[in-house]
């Protein structure tokens, strides 16, 4: 669903490496030529790439959870189809985000393990509970329309399999996004009950919606060499503008109230926000999120009771060669 | 206030339909609760695949279903406000997930029935029930396709998932023979060329479960004894969770739209 903004540096080992094609390199990109597996690339740009794209994927890995918390009790039948084919749609984007970073040398079971581990990271946004139908609702217009504004400049990406899995990714979300706002137009068209259900959605996720464009552009670390290597094209602050921008009138026309009373119009037209309270983001990065804990136990358990399931059907295939191998033998 | 339950009028038809349509809604709900705590992600792919193939066909045998009763009932009153007893469902789909083997189990077991069973109905004499048979076997012959695989792979894999494949058709064996019973009232709808008789794929059925259960080095269970009762609203004590889960929002905020 979407890659948490990443800041860690990933250490400078470049000056280690050819000069001659580090520059070929940065050519190519210069020229907007993209990068396929088998071409050299710096190690770093592997490296970088190797832990977007597998963020990514965990982040639409266990971003199955807090929705599929309510494919089970969806109102109506029509709902229950949709949210099960949307929960659906995210894993085969794991799926085919896995594939891509794998083409960067890494097997989806390293992956898996360094997320399983606690090691790797998936966006927070997954951390927060969904309490009420409307939370899916909200999920859907908010959660993935940040994912959009994030993940459509991905799709001219350097990295070609990248780019080309946002592609089809993007189209899924965006219809995505507009079934979450058509759930919320029903609920903020519906009784005095639902609207207010909406509303609360609506605050409960609102901050923690801001917070995955990731820190402001003043103290992220990894912008730049991302920028140069043309994998991010906005900043943190550019794209949570745009943001911002696309969804107040959206909330306007569903007559609910974002939760900033401070939020004011300036003379450009963009709306600028408060201070976002960054401590809670860290809090949250840091493992201490509402549902860190049960997000995490959840994929462990669900790999850890499937474990037998996985190793009988390696058991078999094992079985089956050998039974092919003798009968060819006879 | 909770809401009222509907009232329905089942006639012969509408019944029939709302059998099928309970069928289909109680094993896709069951194949939901899987998503996202799959043993592999191609298997939670897969399972809302068939949760989803099944819902789809719930959701048209219920809407024939309010289409003959014309009582203003629909697909969601059908499925959010009849309450245990009124559910019309086998008591194969409504027992709980345990773990894969049991649910592959279970799915195999009714997939092999479901795709005989659809087959056939595409020559009923109704032609909306021909029309979703159609639809329906088509999918129907995947599931078993899938289903049928795993019951190999397992029965026939580990020592653990042999025991576990053995267990899980130990455990549900004695609601298969509810697949093949008929009452008076769909007694009359056979004779009429809407339905057609389950009693005359039975030894099909047969021949496919044991087939896949001697690949799988299993054994079909001794015991014949069959549980009976889905059909009248007489149910396992795990269905009514499964409603109270599935309806309460229905039944929290009545008349609301969703």
């Amino acid at each position: 669903m979407y890659t948490q903004a990443l800041n860690s540096s990933d250490g400078d080992d470049r000056g280690v490496e050819d000069v001659a094609r580090a520059s070929q390199f940065q050519a190519r990109i210069d020229a907007d030529e993209r990068i396929e597996p088998n071409d050299w690339m710096p190690a770093a740009y592997r490296k970088t790439l190797t832990r977007q794209i597998s963020q990514h994927a965990h982040s639409e890995i266990v971003g199955m959870l807090p929705e599929g918390n309510w494919i089970t009790r969806a109102p109506s039948l029509r709902r229950k189809a949709a949210l099960l084919a949307k929960v659906q749609d995210e894993c085969g984007h794991g799926l085919y985000l896995y594939a891509a970073a794998e083409t960067l040398g890494t097997s989806r079971e390293e992956l898996v393990d360094a997320m399983l581990s606690g090691k790797a990271k998936y966006s927070s946004i997954f951390n927060y509970p969904t309490l009420t139908w409307a939370d899916i609702g909200t999920i859907g217009w908010l959660v993935d329309g940040a994912a959009i504004m994030n993940q459509i400049p991905l799709c001219r990406c350097s990295y070609g399999p990248y780019a080309r899995a946002m592609i089809r990714v993007c189209k899924e979300e965006s219809f995505h996004q507009r079934q979450g706002f058509e759930i919320m137009v029903t609920l903020c068209r519906g009784t005095a009950e639902q609207k207010a259900m909406a509303q609360n959605a609506l605050d409960r996720w609102w901050w923690p919606v801001l917070m995955m464009f990731g820190p402001p552009d003043q103290v992220s670390q990894h912008s730049d060499t991302s920028t140069k290597w043309k994998i991010k094209r906005f900043s943190n602050d550019e794209l949570r503008q745009k943001f911002i921008d696309a969804t107040v009138p959206q909330a306007e026309f569903l007559g609910l109230t974002i939760p900033d009373p401070g939020m004011k119009q300036n003379e450009n037209g963009n709306w600028v926000h408060s201070p976002i309270d960054w401590d809670e983001f860290k809090q949250v990065l840091a493992g201490n999120g509402p549902c860190n804990r049960d997000r995490l136990a959840a994929r462990r358990k669900a790999h850890e009771e499937g474990a037998w399931v996985r190793e009988a059907a390696m058991a078999y295939a094992e079985k089956r060669k050998s039974r092919q191998l003798a009968q060819a033998a006879e | 206030m909770a809401t009222a339950n509907i009232e329905v009028s089942e006639t012969p038809l509408v019944l029939y339909a709302l059998r099928r349509a309970d069928d289909a809604l109680i094993l896709g709900h069951r194949l939901s609760e899987w998503c996202g705590h799959a043993p592999a992600m191609e298997e939670d792919m897969a399972l809302a695949n068939m949760g989803l193939d099944l819902l789809g066909q719930a959701r048209e045998l219920y809407t024939y279903a309010a289409k003959v009763e014309g009582k203003g009932n629909d697909e969601d009153k059908f499925a959010y406000l009849r309450d245990v007893r009124q559910y019309r469902n086998l008591l194969l789909v409504e027992q709980p997930n345990g773990d894969f083997a049991r649910t592959m189990m279970r799915q195999f077991c009714y997939a092999a029935f479901a795709d005989l069973y659809w087959r056939a109905m595409m020559s009923s004499s109704d032609p909306t029930l021909a029309a979703i048979a159609a639809k329906s076997e088509k999918e129907s012959a995947y599931h078993v396709r899938h289903s049928s695989e795993w019951i190999v792979r397992l029965g026939d894999g580990t020592e653990e998932s042999h025991r576990r494949a053995q267990n899980a058709i130990d455990d549900l064996w004695a609601y298969t023979g509810e697949m093949f019973a008929v009452d008076g009232g769909e007694r009359g709808l056979i004779d009429a060329g809407i339905a057609i008789d389950p009693a005359t794929l039975k030894s099909r059925w047969l021949k496919t479960v044991t087939g896949i259960v001697n690949e799988a080095t299993l054994s079909l269970p001794k015991s014949d004894w069959m549980q009976q009762g889905g059909r009248v609203g007489s149910h396992s004590e795990h269905l009514g969770h499964l409603l109270s889960e599935l309806q309460s929002l229905q039944r929290t905020f009545p008349g609301a739209t969703w």
